[in-house]
C-alpha cells in the first residue's frame, strides 16, 4: 500500500533537517560565545537535541520507505508520545512529591549547598513537567491518533509530525534544565525564557499545520467534534504563549530577557495566559480525548452531538474572560475584577454541559463501569472535572476568593482538577492507546484496578488535606483575638500547616505509585502482551488503496 | 467540493481565533489606557541597578512561588503587612511579582522591617532565626560575587520596555551599583543625586566584595518603601479607580 | 485613536462586549438546533464508532 512515500524530492525532508541544522548552529554559537555560564550550557543542550533529532532523521531515511510512512496511518510518533508521556508523568510527579516532602521536613529535604535544588527551582520544573511534558505529549499522541481515525487520512507533511513531537520535547528539556540552572521569566506556568519560547512557537506552527493538513485532507464530510476541542486548544496556546511571552532579551547572547508589560497590565496579561493555559490547554485538549475516547471505548455514540456544539462554542468564549478571577481584591480596576469574577460564574454552565454529555454517553451501558476499569477511569475523570468546575466558580467569588487567595485551597483546587480531571483521563487514553497501536491486549486489568484504587485514595487524601489546611489558613490570617489584634503571627499558621502537608505528601506518594503500576502495565503490555487477532479487511487501508491505485 | 471542506475547516479556525481574540481583547485593550490617565504616585522611581540585580536573583530562585507581593483591599491583610499596594507600586516591574502563593509572608513592603543582619541569617539559613520556617537555605548568595558586568545591558533593556532610565543613569549604573554597595565610595553623592533617598550601605557583610546577598539585601530592603502614604491620599480623584 | 480617555475605552468594551456577547450565543443555538443540520450531526456523531482500522 503506497500512501505517500514519493520517490522524487521532498519538502519535509530538505526543510525540516535545515531548521534542525541552524538550530544545531545557534546552539553551538551560544554555548561558544556566551559570556553566561547558565547560557552556554543551555547551548550545549540545545545543540545536543539538534544533532540527536539530526541523527534519527538520517537513520529514519536511510531506508526508501521508513516504517512509519508504511502504514494507513502515522502512528509510529503516536507510540513515541505515550512512551515520552508516560515518563515525563513519573517524573513530574516524582519532582511534586520531592517538594511536597521539602515543605514537610525542611531539615531533610533541603541541600544547602545545591542551589539547583531548592524549593523555587524544583517546583516549576514539577508544574511543566507534569502539564506541559506529560500533559503535552498525551495531548499530542492523542490528537494525532484522533485526527487521523475521525479524518481517514494521515497527518500532513511526511516527517512533520515527528518533527513535532522531538522539537516539543526539546523544548521540555530546554526549559526543565533551565530552571535548575536558575533561568526563569517569574510568569506562573511560561516560566520559559524567550529562545525557548521562540523554538515552542516554531514547533507549535508546526503542530497546527500537521493537524489541519490531516482535517484538509480528510475523506468524512464532517470535523468530528473532538478535532474542533484539539483546534481551539492548538489556535489559542499559540495566541496565549506569542502575548504572555513578549519579551526584551538583554542581547541575543543573555538567557535574560524583561517582559515588554509592566505592573498592573502584565498581571492581567499573565492570568489571561494562566488561566487559558488551564481552559485551554488542560481542558479543551482533554475533552477533545472524552469526546473521542469514552464513546469508542463504551462502544456508543456521544450523548448529544448539539450540546456538544453549544459546549464547545460557549466554552471558549466563556473562559477567555475568566482570567482576572486571579487578581480580585488587588490593584486590578475593579470593573475588570467583577468581568473575571461574572464570567469565570457563569463559566459553571458549559463546563457541565460537557460533564453531563460525557458521562450519559454511557446511558444504557452503565455496567460497563463494572467491568472496564479503563473507562471507569475515564467517567470517574469527568466526575473530578465537574467537582473541579464547580468549586472554580465558587472560588471565583470575590468574597470567597478573599479567604481562599493565597491558600492551600488554591493547591487543593488545582489537583483536583489536575489529578482527579486530566491524570485520569490521561491514563484512560494511555490505557486504550497502548492496546491500540501496539495490537496486544493489556497485559493485566487487575493492575489497572489497583492502580486505580490507589490513585484515588492519594487523591483524595490529597485534596481533603489541602482544602482543610487551606481554609484553616485564610481564617488563621484573618482572625482577631478579644483585644482586636491579629491573633496569629504568620509563623504560627505555618507551623499549623505541617500535618497537613504530611497527608498531602502521602497522598502524592500513592498517586505517584498508581502511576509506577501503569508504566509496568504498558511495558508488560508492549513487551509480551497477547497479540490481538490478525488484520481483518478494513474500510480505510480500502480507501487509501483505492486512491493511490 | 474540496473546496468548500477546505473552507469549512478555515471557517473553524477562523472562528475560533475570533472568538477568542475579541474576548481577550475587550477585556486587556482597556488597561492600556490607564496610565495615560492615572496619576504617577510621587516616590515611585526605577530600580537602582544593585536593586535590580537583586530582583534579577529573586526570580531567578523563583521567590514569587511562596512570596506575594500584593496586599489585598482587606482589614487583616493591611493590618498585617501595611497599607494595600496601590497598581503604580508596580509600574516598573518587568515583570510583576505579584504571585498567587503565601506559603510565605507577602514582601510587598517588607523594606526596613527586618535588620541587614536579620535578613543575612535569615537568607543564609532560614531555621537560624525562625525554627518553624520551612524556607530553603540560600547559602550561596553570601559566597558567591556578583557577576554585574552586563549591568548597564540590563538598564537598557529596561528602558527598551518603558521604564525611564536616563542615559546618565544607564552610563553611570556600574558605578552606582558598586557605590550603593560601598558607602565609603568617592561615587555616592553622584549616585544618590541619580537615586534621591535610595539607601546605600553594605548590605551583605562582606567589605571587600559585592555579592549576590548585597543585591537580595538591598531589593528586599526597599520593597514597598517609595510611596510615602503620610502624604499619598488615596481618595484624591486620580487615584479612585 | 490618541483623543480617547480611559472612560470612553471602557464604555466602548462594557457596552459592545454585552452585545457581542449575547449576538454570539444566538448565533450558536441557531446553529445547533437549526433543522437541516440534524442530519449531518447523526452522522458525525458516528465517527469514532466507524473508524476500525483492524
Amino acid at each position: 500500500m503506497q500512501t505517500q512515500t514519493e520517490a522524487g524530492w521532498r519538502l519535509d525532508l530538505f526543510l525540516l533537517p535545515l531548521i534542525v541544522f541552524l538550530g544545531f548552529c545557534a546552539g553551538l554559537s551560544e554555548a561558544a560565545l556566551s559570556p553566561d555560564p547558565a547560557m552556554a550550557i543551555q547551548g550545549w543542550t540545545f545543540a545536543a537535541c539538534m544533532a540527536f533529532i539530526g541523527c534519527w532523521y538520517l537513520w529514519m531515511y536511510s531506508s526508501r520507505q521508513p516504517a512509519d510512512e508504511r502504514g494507513p496511518y502515522t502512528d509510529g510518533v503516536i507510540k513515541a508520545g505515550v512512551v515520552a508521556a508516560v515518563f515525563w508523568g513519573i517524573a513530574g510527579m516524582l519532582v511534586g512529591l520531592i517538594i511536597a516532602l521539602q515543605l514537610c521536613f525542611p531539615h531533610i529535604f533541603y541541600v544547602p549547598d545545591w542551589a539547583w535544588s531548592s524549593f523555587g527551582r524544583l517546583r516549576p520544573l514539577h508544574t511543566s513537567a507534569v502539564i506541559f511534558a506529560f500533559g503535552g505529549n498525551v495531548l499530542i499522541a492523542t490528537s494525532f491518533y484522533v485526527v487521523q481515525r475521525t479524518c481517514k487520512a494521515r497527518l500532513w507533511g511526511g516527517s512533520l509530525p515527528w518533527f513535532v513531537f522531538w522539537g516539543y520535547n526539546t523544548f521540555i528539556i530546554l526549559a526543565g534544565t533551565g530552571y535548575l540552572l536558575g533561568i526563569t521569566q517569574a510568569r506562573e506556568y511560561a516560566e520559559p525564557e524567550w529562545y525557548a519560547d521562540i523554538w515552542l512557537t516554531i514547533v507549535w506552527v508546526s503542530y497546527l499545520l500537521t493537524f489541519l493538513g490531516a482535517i484538509w485532507k480528510r475523506k468524512e464530510p464532517h470535523i468530528y467534534v473532538a478535532n474542533w476541542f484539539y483546534l481551539a486548544f492548538i489556535v489559542t496556546i499559540a495566541i496565549l504563549h506569542i502575548v504572555n511571552n513578549l519579551a526584551m532579551p538583554v542581547s541575543l547572547l543573555d538567557s535574560k530577557s524583561y517582559s515588554l508589560f509592566s505592573g498592573v497590565q502584565d498581571a492581567l496579561i499573565q492570568w489571561w495566559y494562566g488561566h487559558n493555559a488551564v481552559g485551554f490547554f488542560l481542558t479543551a485538549g482533554f475533552l477533545g480525548i472524552v469526546y473521542y475516547f469514552i464513546p469508542k471505548r463504551a462502544e456508543r455514540p456521544v450523548y448529544s452531538y448539539r450540546l456538544s456544539i453549544i459546549h464547545f462554542w460557549s466554552l471558549i468564549f466563556i473562559y477567555i474572560w475568566a482570567g482576572p478571577h486571579h487578581l480580585l481584591y488587588t490593584a486590578l480596576p475593579e470593573w475588570v475584577q467583577t468581568l473575571g469574577m461574572t464570567f469565570s460564574i457563569i463559566l459553571w454552565m458549559p463546563s457541565w454541559g460537557g460533564m453531563i454529555n460525557g458521562l450519559m454517553t454511557l446511558s444504557g451501558a452503565w455496567d460497563k463501569l463494572r467491568t472496564d476499569p479503563v473507562l471507569r477511569m475515564m467517567i470517574v475523570s469527568l466526575a473530578f472535572y465537574g467537582m473541579a468546575t464547580f468549586e472554580g466558580p465558587a472560588m471565583s467569588i470575590k468574597t470567597v476568593n478573599a479567604l481562599s487567595h493565597y491558600t492551600n485551597w488554591t493547591i487543593g483546587h488545582v489537583h483536583s482538577g489536575a489529578l482527579g480531571w486530566v491524570g485520569y483521563v490521561s491514563f484512560g487514553a494511555l490505557y486504550c492507546l497502548g492496546p491500540w497501536l501496539w495490537k496486544k491486549k493489556l497485559y493485566s486489568n487487575a493492575l489497572v484496578e489497583w492502580h486505580f484504587w490507589i490513585s484515588t485514595l492519594g487523591i483524595v487524601l490529597y485534596i481533603t488535606s489541602m482544602w482543610v489546611a487551606g481554609i484553616m489558613q485564610g481564617l488563621m490570617w484573618r482572625a482577631y483575638n478579644d483585644f482586636g489584634f491579629l491573633e496569629y503571627s504568620f509563623v504560627e499558621v505555618v507551623q499549623a500547616m505541617h500535618p497537613y502537608y504530611i497527608i498531602r505528601a502521602i497522598g502524592g506518594a500513592l498517586y505517584l505509585a498508581g502511576a509506577l503500576i501503569m508504566a509496568y502495565n504498558l511495558w508488560r503490555t508492549a513487551r509480551d502482551g497477547e497479540p490481538v487477532p490478525a488484520a481483518l479487511p478494513h474500510p480505510v487501508s480500502n480507501i487509501l488503496a483505492g486512491e493511490a491505485a | 467540493m474540496h473546496d468548500w471542506l477546505e473552507r469549512n475547516s478555515i471557517l473553524l479556525l477562523i472562528g475560533i481565533l475570533v472568538v477568542v481574540a475579541i474576548g481577550g481583547a475587550v477585556e486587556i485593550a482597556p488597561l492600556f489606557w490607564v496610565n495615560g490617565t492615572v496619576e504617577h504616585v510621587n516616590g515611585m522611581r526605577p530600580y537602582t541597578p544593585l536593586e535590580l540585580e537583586g530582583r534579577n536573583i529573586y526570580v531567578r530562585e523563583g521567590c514569587y512561588l511562596c512570596h506575594s507581593q500584593q496586599i489585598r483591599t482587606l482589614r487583616d491583610e493591611v493590618e498585617r503587612y501595611g497599607h494595600y499596594s496601590l497598581a503604580a507600586e508596580s509600574e516598573y516591574d518587568h515583570p510583576f511579582q505579584w504571585g498567587s502563593e503565601r506559603t510565605g509572608p507577602d514582601l510587598a513592603r517588607v523594606g526596613g522591617k527586618y535588620s541587614d543582619e536579620w535578613h543575612r541569617a535569615h537568607l543564609t539559613d532560614p531555621r537560624s532565626v525562625v525554627p518553624e520556617s520551612i524556607m530553603p537555605p540560600y547559602k550561596m548568595l553570601g559566597s558567591t560575587a556578583l557577576d554585574y558586568r552586563n549591568i548597564q545591558k540590563l538598564l537598557q533593556a529596561n528602558r527598551r520596555v518603558g521604564v525611564p532610565y536616563s542615559d546618565d543613569q544607564i552610563a553611570h549604573a556600574k558605578d552606582d551599583l558598586e557605590a550603593q554597595a560601598n558607602p565609603d565610595s568617592d561615587g555616592l553623592e553622584a549616585f544618590q543625586k541619580r537615586y534621591p533617598k535610595a539607601q546605600a550601605r553594605n548590605f551583605g557583610g562582606d567589605p571587600s566584595r559585592v555579592t549576590e546577598l548585597d543585591a537580595v539585601i538591598a531589593y528586599l530592603q526597599m520593597l514597598g518603601t517609595l510611596v510615602d502614604f503620610k502624604t499619598y491620599k488615596a481618595q484624591a480623584p486620580e487615584n479612585r479607580r | 485613536m490618541e483623543t480617547w480617555a480611559y472612560e470612553d475605552v471602557l464604555a466602548f468594551a462594557q457596552s459592545w462586549g454585552a452585545v457581542y456577547f449575547t449576538v454570539m450565543f444566538a448565533v450558536v443555538l441557531v446553529y445547533a438546533f437549526w433543522p437541516r443540520n440534524q442530519k449531518g450531526f447523526e452522522r458525525a456523531k458516528r465517527i469514532p464508532l466507524d473508524d476500525e482500522d483492524f
